[in-house]
């Protein structure tokens, strides 16, 4: 009995919810990113920018090397093909942020260096077969039909051969 | 004691949108910071950056611009604050002997998020963000309650938004660079009564950076520094409602705890110059008695008198202040260096004649929670 009464003096414990809040940002690109989004948008070329001191090719293009500390003005393009650097097939899904829809699972994910970059891009690659998607292999940019100017503007790459 | 000193300084132009991306902008703001110390990247023996999670629209926002801020390879730390706590952190780093030069930089594109959800967000969830509360409705309640404890009215207020903008056009950096009257203030679009869009401090982008070196270190310069005299920093209540806000308490500890390292008794007399953050006009009356300048309630007065005016016997912020370009975050490193610059008589035409004792102050936290103070000499 006494127990019972204790449990109903005792206030449940609750959480309050932050509702569908969110926090909307208009993120400037500046010179390097709009030359980035500008080209693979309308010509499906992809471009990064060359470091005048030590020569590395950075993709996505940006300012500065860290390493040397100068700026970068160079743009170059690089290939649209390259090798996979590093991957792996994710098994969990998550809502795409840019559609609010479940990505389907599993996908593959890859590190890849563009022939021509000295550093790996990330993005999808269309196979979860260990066998064909694994360190080493050549893959190709897939470009969507309708291009906006973002990064989703590839579509994933596929594996050559 | 181990003293440490302000050996560069370099800082964007203050603007509304700018094009580059933040990295760009830290960039930018080192490069010119250590252009003005003469020396390189590899002088430079650890970095401090200041950065904010909801004004990036990132988390962990620090990472997103460590090669900009020059730190590959080098031991790095962040505050997630006004960049005068970012100073404080890079001067007491190279005060304790582990480093003897430390670059702080600080960045903020304002114009990226939205002001008034991110400053919403640094409010408790519970019990307060839900109300809609921001920087600007909270400022307009302590500028109420200002106004009913000591009288001050709203020309009062006006009067600090017409001095600094009018010192503002006289700052290449500044972002507002245009003249007013108190009639203008007045007949401004009201945003949140009392306050109307002449005294509320413009949403701003941009970088500052600065080099601070101990005497072991000064030897990799060649100009003189500026010495720190005198520093601190104290916080006060988190929640509004548990606060006096007529009362900036952490200021007034803050102040005094730098004017007794620097061995100032009377700071109106002693200073030459004060760069405060003016973040809405009657601040900077609330202010002036946390520092001491005039006794509690009689900040108005100061106005009035004029001693605080670019010909007074004390200016405040010949810059144009926060009123002028409020680059949140990156503010506090402003006045740091529009300090230091009136120390070296560099400041062009907002040039203090003969400064040589400069005060920086810099705000964290609805309504002034958090002062942090530099008392600055030659
Ligand atoms: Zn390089």
């Amino acid at each position: 009995m006494e127990n019972n009464a204790q449990k109903k003096d005792e206030q449940e414990l609750l959480t309050v919810s932050s509702g569908e809040m969110f926090q909307p940002y208009d993120w400037s690109v500046g010179k390097f990113g709009s030359k980035f989004l500008h080209e693979l948008k309308e010509n499906k070329k992809l471009f990064g920018s060359k470091c005048p001191k030590c020569g590395r090719v950075f993709i996505p293009p940006r300012k500065v090397c860290g390493q040397c500390y100068v700026a970068m003005d160079e743009f170059v393009p690089v290939s649209d093909e390259g090798e996979v650097y590093v991957c792996a097939i994710i098994q969990f899904g998550f809502v795409d942020p840019e559609t609010g829809k479940q990505r389907p699972v599993p996908y593959g994910y890859a590190f890849i260096k563009l022939d021509g970059a000295d550093t790996c891009l990330t993005h999808f690659v269309d196979s979860v077969d260990p066998e064909k998607f694994k360190v080493g292999a050549r893959v190709r940019a897939v470009f969507e039909e309708k291009r906006k100017g973002s990064l989703m503007d590839i579509k994933h790459f596929e594996l050559v051969d | 004691m181990e003293k440490a000193g302000i050996v560069g300084v370099g800082q964007t132009k203050y603007e509304r949108k700018k094009d580059d991306t933040f990295a760009e902008l830290v960039f930018e703001a080192c490069t010119g910071a250590l252009t003005d110390a003469g020396v390189g990247i590899e002088d430079i023996d650890n970095v401090i950056t200041v950065s904010n999670d909801f004004w990036d629209g990132r988390t962990i926002s620090s990472m997103a611009i460590q090669d900009a801020a020059g730190s590959y390879n080098k031991d790095v730390s962040t505050v997630e604050g006004d960049g005068v706590f970012g100073a404080m952190y890079g001067m007491m780093r190279t005060l304790s002997g582990s480093f003897d030069t430390t670059l702080v930089v600080a960045h903020v594109k304002g114009s990226e998020g939205n002001m008034n959800l991110i400053t919403n967000a640094m409010f408790d969830p519970i019990y307060q963000r839900k109300l809609g509360i921001d920087a600007t409705s909270s400022a307009a309640l302590q500028a109420r309650s200002y106004m009913e404890k000591t009288g001050a009215t709203e020309e009062d207020f006006a009067r600090v938004s017409v001095k600094n903008q009018g010192n503002g056009v006289n700052n290449p950096y500044a972002q507002i660079r245009e003249k007013i009257s108190v009639d203008d203030v007045m007949k401004s679009r009201k945003i949140s009564e009392p306050l109307k869009l002449f005294d509320c401090s413009p949403i701003t982008d941009g970088a500052a950076a600065i080099v601070i070196s101990n005497e072991k270190g000064m030897k990799r310069f060649k100009k003189d520094p500026v010495w720190i005299l005198g520093a601190a920093h104290f916080s006060d209540s988190y929640t509004l409602g548990y606060r006096d806000l007529t009362n900036s308490r952490a200021l007034e500890a803050a102040a005094k705890k730098a004017y007794d390292m620097a061995g100032i008794t009377n700071p109106l007399m002693e200073l030459d110059v004060i760069e405060l953050a003016d973040a809405y006009s009657y601040m900077e009356l609330l202010w002036y008695e946390g520092l001491g300048l005039t006794p509690k309630g009689k900040g108005a007065d100061l106005i009035r008198s004029g001693a605080t005016a670019m010909d007074g016997e004390l200016p405040v912020n010949p810059s144009g202040g926060l009123l002028c370009a409020h680059p949140v975050l990156v503010a506090g490193l402003a006045r740091i260096i529009e300090a230091t610059l009136q120390i070296r008589g560099e400041a062009g035409d907002r040039q203090v004649k003969g400064a040589n004792k400069a005060l920086a102050h810099g705000i964290n936290g609805p309504c002034g929670q958090a002062h942090g103070v530099f008392v600055l000499g030659s």
